[in-house]
């Protein structure tokens, strides 16, 4: 009914995806996880006075709980060589709730993920954000983009400059100046497959994927054309992840657009009313 | 031969000029026919009907069709496939253009009870009036009281999309004559008022044989008090039997039952698809008695037959071999680990599969589904973190998922028969809501 994502569609039925990893899922025996989750309620006892009474505190067996995301997630949230699927490991937490909400509320839309979604609670959908942003698995090296240097460079200037005749701004404006994201509500941009970038855009130009109101991405992806949507996303994918690759703590400065998904900057104040 | 033609046309029209004076009088006697208002009980405490009229709005679920997916709640518009085309649920806030801010309650009790809207027109039994019929004049009252307590939503209801002849809504009148009888829950005094109790959630509220009961080609539920099981039309989902026999719940224990409507998960099975739906925005809020009540009234009810089998050919038995044995060793790559080698599970995270009749049945959608697209049980009070089922869509193709299922239906003792990889595929793609 709904179309599989492209790199499916093309693949051949009956052939193995090619994993990174073996695809033994949750590596439960059952004693030990019992034991580590007998381990994890002790340690979360003692923990429990330091914490803050607005942060969630992890549950034990979250990784178990989580066997149904790292399928096509990979483990530990760091994506596979599918091509597609995401990494969601430590991307910023509210990002991921932000994300997890729209899926289950239909703001966003994929079929996979609105249907595992759709009966899970605020309190478990912070747990799994809380989760993932806490994985901090290595990134694989970058893919070599397969289009042209002058293609390449068009999408360098629009990550690092924007449109500034027409008052687009720049990736990086908002991202930070590492593409690295921001806490809690702006994802880093590199290490992302170029089809799956090319997919979100996408998405935000047909309606597909919404996000809380001022929707910024969604003006921005109607903004630029095909070309320049894949000449930003083959510079993106194909730029190596620093070591130190990690959410800047605050924003710099004020945003040049309002966002409804990032709480506290002075543009998505007023508006998210 | 010409007065032999000439007759035979004239018994011709004669019959069909009977049938439809006959259907014409059936729907006339359905739309004249007197209705029963229902014995009214004047209301002496309105805080605790406000209440009631909220918990059997729960125990009902009309919040899951009256409301579209990231929507006001109770503003209508979710849609609702079924054989004859779309229906658009509609809004029942207080508003008074476009919800039931005008009604009163006894249009409401017409609604509930008489499936007939304000007007008179024959609703359509999307609407479980078949089931909602049972609900007593005073809990019709309650319900309405309630929702008239909503914040009123400003969203006109949209118009449904079916094909001829359910656009035809007069026809419904042949359809109410067959198979809709308006009646309050008549208890048995022969049973205990625990059982009368569950009976009443089972067979009113709850409209459980919506699912669980398998409909004719007219959509009508056949023999719905059996709760014999069966498929879910337009969802393609499979509905196990809820009697108390073999095939049903008759190897789960009260407490079982209870644990399973109740948190979603249970020694026994874990609720998936559309009953997850269920337990998470209805079961799980009602109380324990009313919960124990439904256990121990779907524990009494006797034990039908199964359900027809999909028919799927049973292979020739090298062929079988060859399946058993690649299904076989997938199931040790992918699923033992957490279902075990013997199919035990370890409840309440991870559902046993051995026994399983939701899995190892005559329907083999739901094991094929779990497969494909892996699924979550709701979050409950009782369970608030549950465990996830990966889908491995991604991962098989068809005719591996198919092997894979054909050894989890033949193992362990399950007999629920072979798969083919192109029943697999019809159902590989995820339906958006």
């Amino acid at each position: 009914m709904y179309p599989l994502r492209p790199a499916l569609q093309s693949r051949k039925r009956g052939a193995r995806m090619d994993y990174n990893r073996p695809m033994r899922l949750p590596t439960t025996n059952m004693k030990k996880l019992a034991a580590a989750a007998l381990g994890t309620l002790i340690a979360g006892g003692a923990a429990m006075a330091q914490t803050p009474a607005d942060k969630p505190r992890a549950i034990p067996g979250m990784a178990e709980r989580m066997a149904a995301c790292i399928a096509c997630h990979g483990k530990e949230g760091r994506a596979t060589a599918d091509g597609y699927y995401p990494r969601i490991a430590g991307k910023p937490e509210g990002y991921l709730l932000n994300q997890l909400q729209s899926f289950r509320d239909g703001r966003r839309r994929y079929p996979m993920m609105n249907y595992l979604l759709g009966h899970l609670s605020d309190d478990y959908l912070q747990q799994i954000a809380l989760f993932f942003a806490d994985q901090h698995p290595p990134y694989p090296p970058p893919v070599p983009a397969d289009v042209s240097a002058t293609v390449l460079e068009r999408g360098r200037l629009l990550v690092s400059q924007g449109k500034p005749a027409q008052g687009i701004a720049a990736c990086a404006s908002c991202h930070g100046a590492g593409l690295t994201g921001v806490q809690p509500g702006i994802p880093g941009l590199l290490g992302l497959p170029r089809d799956y970038i090319n997919a979100q855009l996408g998405a935000w130009r047909n309606g597909e994927r919404t996000a809380k109101a001022p929707d910024c991405m969604g003006e921005i992806a109607r903004a630029l054309s095909p070309e320049e949507i894949n000449a930003a996303s083959s510079w993106l994918s194909s730029q190596p992840v620093p070591a130190d690759y990690a959410p800047e703590r605050v924003l710099p400065k004020p945003l040049p657009v309002a966002c409804g998904s990032m709480p506290g900057s002075s543009a998505s104040a007023g508006a998210a009313r | 031969m010409n007065r032999t033609l000439r007759l035979g046309l004239g018994i011709l029209l004669g019959s069909v000029l009977a049938v439809v004076a006959l259907a014409g009088g059936v729907i006339a006697w359905q739309s004249l026919r007197s209705e029963d208002p229902g014995v009214v009980v004047p209301v002496t405490d309105h805080q605790a009907q406000l209440a009631k009229g909220q918990y059997l709005a729960r125990a009902g679920n009309c919040m899951a069709c009256h409301t579209v997916r990231g929507g006001a709640a109770y503003a209508g518009g979710r849609a609702l496939p079924t054989p004859f085309g779309t229906i658009y649920t509609t809004n029942i806030t207080p508003d008074r253009a476009n919800g039931i801010g005008d009604w009163s309650a006894d249009d409401f009790w017409r609604a509930l009870h008489h499936g007939r809207g304000r007007d008179g027109r024959f609703l359509f039994p999307a609407f479980p009036y078949t089931s909602y019929t049972q609900l007593s004049r005073e809990d019709s009252d309650a319900l309405f009281a309630w929702l008239r307590t909503l914040p009123p939503v400003n969203k006109p209801n949209r118009s449904h999309d079916l094909r001829f002849p359910t656009t035809k809504r007069p026809l419904l009148g042949l359809w109410r004559a067959f198979f809709f009888t308006p009646a309050v829950y008549q208890p048995d005094p022969a049973r205990s008022a625990q059982w009368n109790r569950g009976a009443y959630l089972v067979r009113g509220a709850g409209h459980c044989s919506a699912c669980h009961s398998a409909r004719n080609v007219v959509a009508a539920s056949i023999a719905p008090l059996d709760l014999a099981g069966g498929m879910i039309p337009s969802l393609d989902w499979y509905a196990p039997p809820l009697h108390g026999g073999e095939h049903g719940l008759g190897g789960w224990s009260e407490a079982d039952i209870a644990a399973l409507l109740r948190t979603g998960v249970s020694p026994r099975g874990t609720s998936l698809g559309p009953m997850s739906e269920i337990v998470g925005r209805s079961l799980q809020y009602l109380n324990d008695e009313d919960i124990n009540a439904m256990a121990v009234y779907l524990k009494s009810l006797p034990a039908q037959p199964l359900p027809a089998a999909s028919a799927a050919a049973q292979p020739e038995p090298a062929e079988a071999e060859r399946i058993i044995k690649q299904g076989k060793k997938l199931y040790g790559e992918l699923c033992v680990d957490c279902h075990g080698g013997k199919g035990q599970g370890s409840a309440p995270d991870y559902p046993p599969l051995a026994g399983n009749h939701a899995i190892g049945g005559p329907q083999p959608v739901n094991a094929i589904r779990a497969v494909l697209n892996g699924g979550f049980p709701p979050s409950t009070a009782g369970n608030p973190y549950p465990f996830g089922m990966p889908p491995f869509g991604p991962q098989l193709s068809d005719q591996e998922v198919a092997a894979l299922v054909s050894y989890v239906r033949n193992s362990w003792g399950n007999q629920g028969g072979f798969v083919s990889a192109s029943e697999v595929n019809r159902y590989r793609s995820v339906p958006l809501d």
